[in-house]
């Protein structure tokens, strides 16, 4: 079921803080966070995050279309080698 | 037989069903499309008036049906995919995009079934 409007979107009150002052500063600066959680809110727009995926910090610049949804998306948390084609591994 | 939205002949059939031939339009907006005309639903595509195909024409034009449609579609998944969200990704690998299981079924977006080297067929 879909986030009730009244709510409005939800993003962590730190991480929301840290953007304000950023915006403030100017400055272009990663933000490191956790907070896969957080939906990316117009004021994100150009800022470049850093989000974690359980392992590494994954850089992601925040662009326009990206306003919605959330940072999580954008920081796979799971690694695909693709299977093996090793021939009869028990034959018979 | 009668051409609306472009390449589409339904048949002799209820105006209603004959509308959902054309892609875009299911059954619910088809039954929309006939109340809004006034023709009555029993009535058959070819007995109908030419008045009445216009109008039906024109309603139909109004929405996005047909080669829109389906464009409009396939930009909306380009978009996912361009921006490496996670749906895109899943979009691009062709496998369910909305949290369902791959490790059985989901053969819709996986194409059929590949064997596995080794595994016993029960």
């Amino acid at each position: 079921m879909a986030r009730s409007i009244w709510k409005g979107p939800f993003v962590d009150g730190y991480l929301l803080k840290q953007v304000q002052e950023l915006n403030k500063t100017g400055s272009r600066q990663a933000i490191r966070t956790w907070s896969r959680r957080s939906t990316i809110i117009p004021q994100f727009v150009g800022i470049n995050f850093a989000v974690h995926n359980g392992r590494k910090f994954i850089p992601v610049f925040i662009t326009e279309e990206m306003v919605g949804q959330k940072l999580g998306e954008y920081a796979p948390t799971r690694t695909f080698f693709g299977h093996t084609a090793d021939k009869r591994v028990k034959k018979d | 037989m009668a051409r609306i939205a472009g390449v589409n002949l339904p048949a002799n059939k209820r105006v209603e069903i004959a509308l959902t031939y054309i892609y875009g339009i299911g059954k619910s907006r088809a039954k929309k499309i006939v109340e809004e005309v006034g023709v009555d639903s029993k009535r058959r595509l070819n007995d109908l008036t030419d008045n009445e195909l216009t109008n039906i024409r024109n309603i139909v034009s109004k929405s996005s049906v047909e080669g829109e449609l389906r464009s409009s579609v396939s930009i909306n998944i380009k978009r996912l995919m361009d921006s490496g969200c996670y749906r895109g990704i899943r979009h691009r690998k062709g496998l369910p995009v909305r949290g369902q299981r791959t490790s059985t079924n989901a053969r819709t977006r996986k194409g059929r079934g590949m064997a596995i080297a080794g595994k016993k067929t029960t």
